[in-house]
């Protein structure tokens, strides 16, 4: 026996190896914190270099619509009106298409292949560069849509939304190629959400005579209900966040008015637009307006996963 | 409104005529034939694989959702081929109603779990006085009778089971469909449900589909026995059959197929 | 009692008809745009690849016809994406490595998968300004202000969630008898997740990171005030001290000029990113598909 053991030069376990453990150990816990001090460093940096305007303007600075860098006057609620109205009325559009879609293709309407096919597809789309969307949106929406905007402006101009005579890049636009951007989170999210209502209770539903949409309206929609919310928050978050596609079909004007037929801006626009070339007490103020934004995005994300850790107990 | 397309005994509710079953390429079952009685337990009773329970799934019509399934030949169900183009499964569901093998009720309360039911089917009467009936007819209401707001999963596996059941009384079905309701539940619940099965037997059909031949001995009137073979014209693989049916007794006591003799004395299964 | 034949004017049958109907409508209003969509950058960029669009750099915007290249815009968003690989994927596969070989889900390990989740959700903009902060303005990399090698880091931060997250929930798929296999034999804890966990995990993470890489490499927002854009070829080391163009940048910067060769420049850069981006796209999904299939045999 003592004859074998010799033969293993390594069976007991010398201390440079316990050290390789323990430095490997407490390397990756190192790197996992790096994530938290990022955030950390992003909220405190942004904030502080935030602070100068901050304390001169204060919450005026949120709402009151001047911006203009020779008078040293700033405030920040035409961008923040614009982030609210694109985002929410994206939304707003997207939730019945990509829920729509999402029912579509797990339903079993038309074959599975088409479905999967259908599916991967408006995943791929996910992945095209928001930038390449802009560029699509100028050349090829904003032409597409000129005369249809017109004719919102001739005949709704009583609601204040269409008020004004359209002129090139707007808001609307913004809104549409968001809905572009949009569609496929959250047509991926629903469908993953309805995919992962346990097939039992669509056989209980059934089994007791209800038909199809009864069934995926009282028992399927609401048990995918809550996970359907989460990336429809997750997609609020995108949206507010979004610049490239934005900036460059939303006209920015700093000009406010409640007409999405008229330029607008959204605080990641005018970042985006006017970050290059600022200086002064406007940079400053530019950061207190990447603030709100930030808070905006971090509070919507953080109920969606709360959302998310809410409800997924509950099967 | 009824159209009799084919002389059938008076007593018998239900009959496959020459029903064979495929998923895809692969046939599950064939050429079967049986009918069966207006108020009676049948148990179909087989070894697995033996399409028992695609049988079942495909008397109201649930095998619709099984994407690729079809199915040949004809039931017939109050005079109607409920595989005729014409006929609508949502119809047919609302008058067979099924059981299924893992208790599924709604992620609702247990008072909606039941009136869901009936209120899609239409019901007009008193739904508390329906929840009440259907509770105590599946022997559930003297258990949950103070709780009828909780959610239905707060019940135990074997209530929750029966929950199913009271869910499938309340919509008046002709016919009950049990695909092996106590697979998944303890002996004494297996006791209860079986219990409730004899109640029900007084105003409806039921057809169970059971792994246990006890059961089938205890519950049925009569017994279907399934078995698979290879066919000679097959791919090699095993399709289901109808071996014998009959009185629970004559198969229990003195089965005229020897197959049927060995899997019930345990020899395969 | 009700016939079982189907009647039409059944409310509940109109219904049914009425709301299938309305989700093919919806499909078809998802779908049909986004196919046109793709076919479109791929059919007007693609009609204006050339072979000197590869080697030239770009003209400064103008009245004169030819555009030249985006040679530096290609070299330039392979350098960034690079430098934010060099330091996304050790981070975030040590981190991820730490969250699901050594956390036993504790508040701290809780509470850096939010982090992840939250900084995943961080607008790539707010990467842009916070990297601008610290870097750009300071002048803290050797007194150079916009640099490719900030524009790396910026799009770093916005890798780094997508990299921890895959490579946490790649590990935790790895079957825990592995890892009793390994322990039992007497190794340490870092040479079976060097040798048996890692490896087993390997395909899952790579995915994962490839499509990060992919998604980072058509980000504009966190570069157009770190790297800037350059019209002059790179060509040395040093360059990444100073400002330089990227594809995402380009794309951005010439849609926006007056000028149409400017703005075919424009389409045949996102021709060429859409159409990388895609492919690596489609192979890691058939990749994955394919790994699912001999798995399941």
């Amino acid at each position: 026996m003592e004859e074998k053991l010799t033969l293993f030069k390594n069976r007991k376990r010398f201390g440079i190896e316990k050290n390789i453990d323990i430095i490997f150990k407490n390397t990756s816990l190192v790197l996992s914190s790096f994530v938290a001090i990022i955030l950390l460093g992003i909220i405190l940096v942004v904030f502080f270099q935030s602070f100068e305007s901050f304390s001169r303007y204060g919450l005026k600075f949120l709402v009151t619509s001047e911006w203009n860098p020779v008078k040293d006057e700033y405030g920040a609620f035409t961008a923040i009106y614009g982030t609210l109205v694109t985002s929410f009325l994206s939304l707003l559009i997207t939730i019945p298409l990509g829920v729509g879609t999402a029912i579509f293709i797990t339903e079993d309407f038309v074959p599975k292949v088409v479905r999967e096919i259908i599916g991967s597809f408006v995943e791929l789309l996910a992945a095209i560069p928001s930038v390449v969307l802009g560029l699509w949106a100028i050349f090829v929406m904003e032409p597409f849509f000129r005369a249809f905007f017109v004719f919102l402006h001739n005949f709704f101009d009583w609601i204040p939304l269409f008020s004004t005579e359209p002129t090139g890049r707007n808001s609307l636009l913004a809104i549409l190629i968001l809905v572009v951007m949009l569609l496929p989170i959250v047509t991926a999210i629903a469908r993953d959400s309805l995919n992962q209502v346990p097939k039992k209770l669509r056989n209980a539903a059934y089994g007791i005579g209800a038909s199809r949409w009864k069934t995926i309206f009282s028992v399927i929609l609401p048990a995918a209900l809550s996970g359907i919310m989460a990336g429809v928050l997750l997609a609020l978050g995108r949206a507010m966040g979004e610049t490239m596609a934005v900036t460059m079909i939303i006209g920015n004007s700093n000009a406010f008015s409640w007409s999405l037929l008229s330029p607008g801006y959204t605080i990641s626009s005018m970042l985006a637009n006017q970050f290059g070339e600022a200086d002064g007490s406007q940079v400053s103020s530019l950061f207190y307006a990447a603030f709100v934004l930030m808070i905006l995005s971090l509070v919507v994300n953080i109920f969606a996963q709360w959302l998310v850790k809410k409800f997924s107990l509950k099967y | 409104m009824i159209k009799t397309n084919k002389k059938t005994p008076k007593n018998i509710i239900l009959s496959l005529e020459n029903v064979s079953i495929s998923y895809g390429t692969f046939e599950a079952v064939r050429n079967v034939f049986c009918n069966f009685k207006k108020g009676n337990i049948t148990s179909l009773i087989g070894p697995s694989g033996c399409g028992k329970s695609t049988i079942l799934r495909s008397l109201n019509r649930m095998n619709d959702l099984i994407p690729n399934c079809s199915l040949k030949g004809t039931v017939l169900f109050d005079g109607t081929n409920i595989y005729d183009k014409r006929v609508d499964p949502v119809e047919v569901r609302r008058r067979i109603g099924m059981v299924f093998q893992q208790p599924n009720p709604f992620p609702k309360s247990i008072y909606e779990n039941i009136a869901f039911g009936a209120r899609i089917n239409g019901f007009t009467g008193d739904m508390d006085e329906l929840v009440e009936s259907s509770l105590r007819k599946a022997a559930l209401w003297d258990e949950c009778k103070d709780k009828l707001n909780d959610s239905g999963y707060s019940l135990s596996g074997g209530q929750q089971q029966r929950l199913c059941i009271a869910r499938t009384i309340a919509i008046e079905p002709e016919i009950i469909l049990m695909d092996e309701p106590c697979s998944a539940l303890d002996p004494i619940s297996t006791l209860k449900i079986e219990e409730t099965m004899h109640e029900l037997k007084k105003n409806y059909t039921i057809i169970i589909v059971t792994h246990n031949m006890q059961q089938a001995l205890r519950v049925s009137d009569m017994t279907a026995f399934f078995n698979a073979i290879e066919y000679e014209d097959g791919d090699g693989g095993k399709v289901g059959y109808l071996a014998e049916f009959n009185s629970t007794k004559k198969i229990f006591n003195s089965p005229k197929e020897k197959t049927t003799q060995e899997y019930i004395s345990g020899k395969f299964g | 009692m009700n016939s079982l034949y189907y009647q039409k004017r059944l409310s509940r049958n109109i219904g049914d008809k009425f709301f299938t109907s309305l989700s093919v409508i919806c499909a078809l209003i998802a779908i049909l745009p986004l196919i046109f969509l793709v076919t479109y950058i791929l059919y007007k960029g693609g009609s204006q690849i050339t072979p000197e669009l590869f080697s030239l750099e770009p003209n400064p915007p103008g009245d004169d016809l030819d555009a030249g290249g985006i040679n530096p815009a290609l070299i330039g968003t392979l350098i960034i994406t690079s430098i934010a690989s060099i330091i996304a994927i050790p981070v975030g596969v040590g981190g991820g490595i730490y969250l699901a070989e050594y956390s036993k889900g504790g508040a701290f390990s809780r509470f850096i998968r939010f982090g992840v989740n939250v900084l995943a959700g961080v607008p790539s903009i707010i990467a842009g300004v916070f990297i601008y902060a610290l870097i750009v303005s300071t002048k803290i990399l050797f007194g150079s202000m916009y640099s490719g090698l900030a524009g790396g880091m910026a799009l770093s931060i916005l890798m780094l969630p997508t990299v921890i997250k895959t490579t946490d929930e790649g590990l935790k798929l790895v079957p825990n008898e592995l890892r009793y296999a390994s322990l039992g034999v007497g190794a340490s804890m870092y040479t079976t997740i060097l040798k048996v966990t890692l490896p087993s995990a390997f395909r899952s993470i790579a995915t994962g990171v490839v499509l990060g890489i992919a998604r980072a490499a058509g980000e504009t927002a966190p570069l157009i005030f770190t790297a800037l854009f350059s019209y002059y070829y790179i060509t040395g080391f040093g360059d990444l001290f100073y400002e330089m163009g990227s594809l995402a940048v380009l794309i951005y910067n010439f849609a926006l000029e007056p000028y149409d060769a400017q703005n075919k420049l424009a389409w045949a850069a996102s021709f060429i990113l859409v159409l990388s981006i895609l492919s690596v796209n489609i192979f890691s999904r058939i990749l994955a598909a394919f790994t699912e299939k001999t798995k399941r045999v």
